[in-house]
């Protein structure tokens, strides 16, 4: 049993890499379909971080980003968010509505923009999810998205309060999508509860 | 030289004038000010819970809101701060996200007011200020000299409290 996610093994480490490789490059090639452009992704990371090193992934905790929340229900229950700066959305926003880059804007952001960010959302974490599920036979039941406009540490950090009665780290599976090899498009965050951790190990055969 | 002292997420820091005390990026979480208004001192807590008592980690008592409260006035008092002088201002607890009919979880920042404002009754702290609820983030800024909390939101103004 994980207690503490500081208690995985470097295989485990490695198992849950594995399957974030696998979901975040089927995410990865809906995302490119969706916006009809080549988007690379970064090697996952597996990291086990205190609370407030997160926000320090998003470049601190008072950057303006758009986060896309999931809730993740069935057999190991997580969290999804999808985190990018709101240029970056409102950029995606424009590829998936087939507007000209750079019409939409953060103060016009309306009903059809955020619909059109949850359903990115919807199509990204369902992919990601659909892969883990191949691999470890598990369920994975996403809810329906939620979209916060606000600082990094304010979209976060009642996230993470679900973490903090067990708590002080979480277990922080990332990818980094990029498009035309310069532009960074966002981060995807899978954070599985400690017990749904168990779970999935056992289904990859690296319990301990 | 004064310096601007960041405060992290479940953390808690003293300062004294002219040195200010900050913390960014508060969403559903609660930043605690205490202070000395005759020391000029006061401390700055980040909480992200309500209460201590049904958590399975409870290492870290910058954490919850009751357990923080204690440590605050532990350490203001081991500043030589007398209990009778002490004030505080609050703000945070915001809910972020909006599920239909969605359970307890999301309203964390409306329970953590709640229980930030109960445990400082409790102590008999007279509280002077608060900028809570609503759904956006704050940023905020203390200065234990005057008192000053200034509040920093994206799209919902600049305040002091």
């Amino acid at each position: 049993m994980i207690h503490d996610f500081s208690d995985l093994s470097g295989i485990q480490l490695d198992a849950l890499k594995e399957i974030g490789n696998i979901g975040s490059g089927n995410a990865a090639t809906a995302l490119a379909q969706l916006v009809q452009a080549k988007i690379e992704m970064s090697v996952p990371i597996v990291t086990i971080l205190p609370f407030v090193s997160v926000t320090n992934l998003l470049g601190g905790a008072d950057k303006h980003v758009m986060g896309i929340y999931l809730a993740v229900d069935g057999s190991a229950t997580a969290s999804i968010l999808f985190i990018l700066p709101v240029d970056q959305a409102c950029l995606l926003v424009d590829m998936l509505l087939g507007k000209k880059l750079g019409e939409t804007s953060i103060d016009k952001f309306g009903d059809m923009e955020s619909s059109a960010m949850m359903e990115l959302g919807n199509i990204l974490s369902a992919t990601y999810l659909n892969a883990m599920s191949v691999f470890t036979n598990l369920t994975f039941i996403p809810s329906v998205p939620a979209l916060g406009i606000d600082m990094a540490g304010a979209i976060i950090d009642a996230i993470l309060a679900q973490f903090g009665e067990i708590a002080d780290h979480v277990l922080v599976m990332e990818t980094k999508f990029k498009k035309d090899d310069y532009d960074v498009v966002g981060h995807f965050f899978l954070l599985p509860e400690p017990e749904s951790l168990n779970r999935i190990l056992s289904a990859l055969g690296v319990s301990c | 030289m004064e310096k601007i002292i960041q405060v992290g997420m479940a953390d808690l820091k003293f300062a004294k004038a002219p040195d200010k005390l900050i913390t960014a990026g508060l969403g559903s979480c609660i930043g605690i000010c205490i202070y000395d208004k005759v020391l000029k001192s006061g401390c700055l807590a980040h909480i992200m819970l309500p209460s201590s008592q049904q958590a399975k980690s409870t290492q870290n008592k910058a954490k919850f809101a009751d357990t923080a409260i204690e440590l605050i006035l532990h350490e203001m008092e081991s500043q030589g701060a007398s209990r009778l002088h002490l004030l505080a201002k609050i703000a945070g607890g915001a809910q972020m996200f909006k599920f239909s009919g969605k359970s307890d979880i999301m309203k964390i920042g409306e329970r953590n007011a709640v229980a930030v404002i109960e445990n400082l009754q409790k102590n008999r702290i007279r509280i002077l200020a608060r900028d809570t609820g609503g759904n956006y983030g704050r940023t905020i800024i203390f200065d234990p000299g005057t008192g000053d909390l200034l509040v920093r939101t994206i799209g919902h103004g600049e305040r002091v409290i």
